[in-house]
């Protein structure tokens, strides 16, 4: 992995140099968000139906608003938000938190760990798998 | 088939009920590969950076000024219904990377411990992580060109699982053999969960 960067002149180019802007710089240094436990990769963002326009709220980095938008269409998960705005799952989660506390998102929480769903929803999952 | 998510015009979007399922194995086994197979989606990558204090025994030979390593996930998704999305992990190859390996595995419906016969050993570990917290897994044998077939029970005899563990037979890129083994997955961890109801109940 780490030897992907190196060129044979000794330079780096584009990705390979590595981010222009350090990914935590986003998060003003944080990793966690405060009252907010560690987000699931599969939890399901969806934007509040009733959120003003983020882009008012001057506190927010376009990051935040970029979550706004994406999740007001289609509700996204965690991992699906960090793949699609090419940031770490750690910095996605922090700015989700922020978005949490402002109200202009909220997170629908997977499963609860150690519990099986219900013998249903595996049923259906069978019957969706076998339909593809 | 493709379900619409996005939301209606006045309506509220669908917040789906979401699952996932881990694929394990080792390096170049074809998690990526298995994953692409039933993808709706080309698989995506996420990536979680990990600083050097964190990994005080992490070999950095050569790389002296590297402050930070990045942990990279492929996944995918397959949307069974509007409401019902599975998701599927591929899990980071490394061992120094396991406690990567507790968060996916919360909540996780089950797993599958995908095996190359010509190496055997490389699954040995994750056929133990799985085995140590009770998760459901089903072990697929990646049948690799060139590589010679073993039936299943000499497979299920050298990884040393237990009668009950599925071992299926699969090709990691054709998408009807892994719907299967996703399946398998599914009615195994039913099974499982079936029992331990019956357990709990005498």
């Amino acid at each position: 992995m780490s030897g992907e960067g190196q060129r044979s002149g000794g330079h780096w180019f584009d990705d390979e140099a590595g981010p222009v802007v350090r990914p935590y710089a986003m998060t003003r240094g944080r990793t966690s968000s405060p009252g907010q436990h560690v987000l699931d990769l599969i939890a399901v963002v969806v934007t509040e139906p009733d959120a003003g326009d983020p882009e008012d709220d001057p506190t927010l980095a376009p990051e935040h608003v970029e979550i706004v938008g994406l999740c007001r269409d289609e509700p996204q998960s965690v991992a699906e938000l960090a793949a699609g705005l090419d940031l770490p799952v750690g910095v996605v989660r922090v700015l989700i938190g922020d978005l949490v506390h402002a109200e202009l998102v909220h997170v629908t929480r997977p499963v609860p760990p150690a519990e099986l769903p219900d013998e249903s929803i595996l049923r259906d999952v069978i019957d969706g798998l076998r339909a593809l | 088939m493709v379900f619409e998510r996005r939301a209606e015009r006045g309506k509220p979007p669908v917040e789906p009920v979401t699952l996932k399922i881990l694929v394990a194995g080792g390096f170049g086994v074809g998690k990526t590969t298995m994953v692409g197979a039933v993808s709706e989606i080309r698989p995506l990558r996420t990536e979680e950076l990990l600083t050097e204090a964190g990994r005080p025994i992490d070999d950095t030979d050569g790389v002296e000024g590297k402050r930070t390593t990045t942990v990279a996930m492929d996944f995918g998704r397959i949307t069974l219904r509007a409401d019902l999305v599975l998701y599927l992990f591929g899990t980071p190859g490394q061992e120094r990377f396991w406690f990567m390996w507790d968060e996916l595995s919360e909540g996780a419906l089950g797993a599958v411990v995908l095996a190359d016969t010509r190496r055997l050993e490389d699954c040995f570990a994750a056929v133990d992580y799985f085995e140590r917290r009770a998760i459901p897994f089903v072990v697929g044998v990646n049948c690799f060109e060139g590589a010679a077939r073993y039936p299943a029970e000499s497979v299920r005899k050298a990884l040393d699982l237990d009668p009950d563990v599925p071992v299926l037979l699969t090709d990691a890129r054709d998408r009807e053999s892994v719907k299967t083994v996703l399946i398998g997955v599914v009615q195994h961890a039913m099974q499982l969960a079936a029992e331990r109801r019956r357990a709990l109940a005498t």
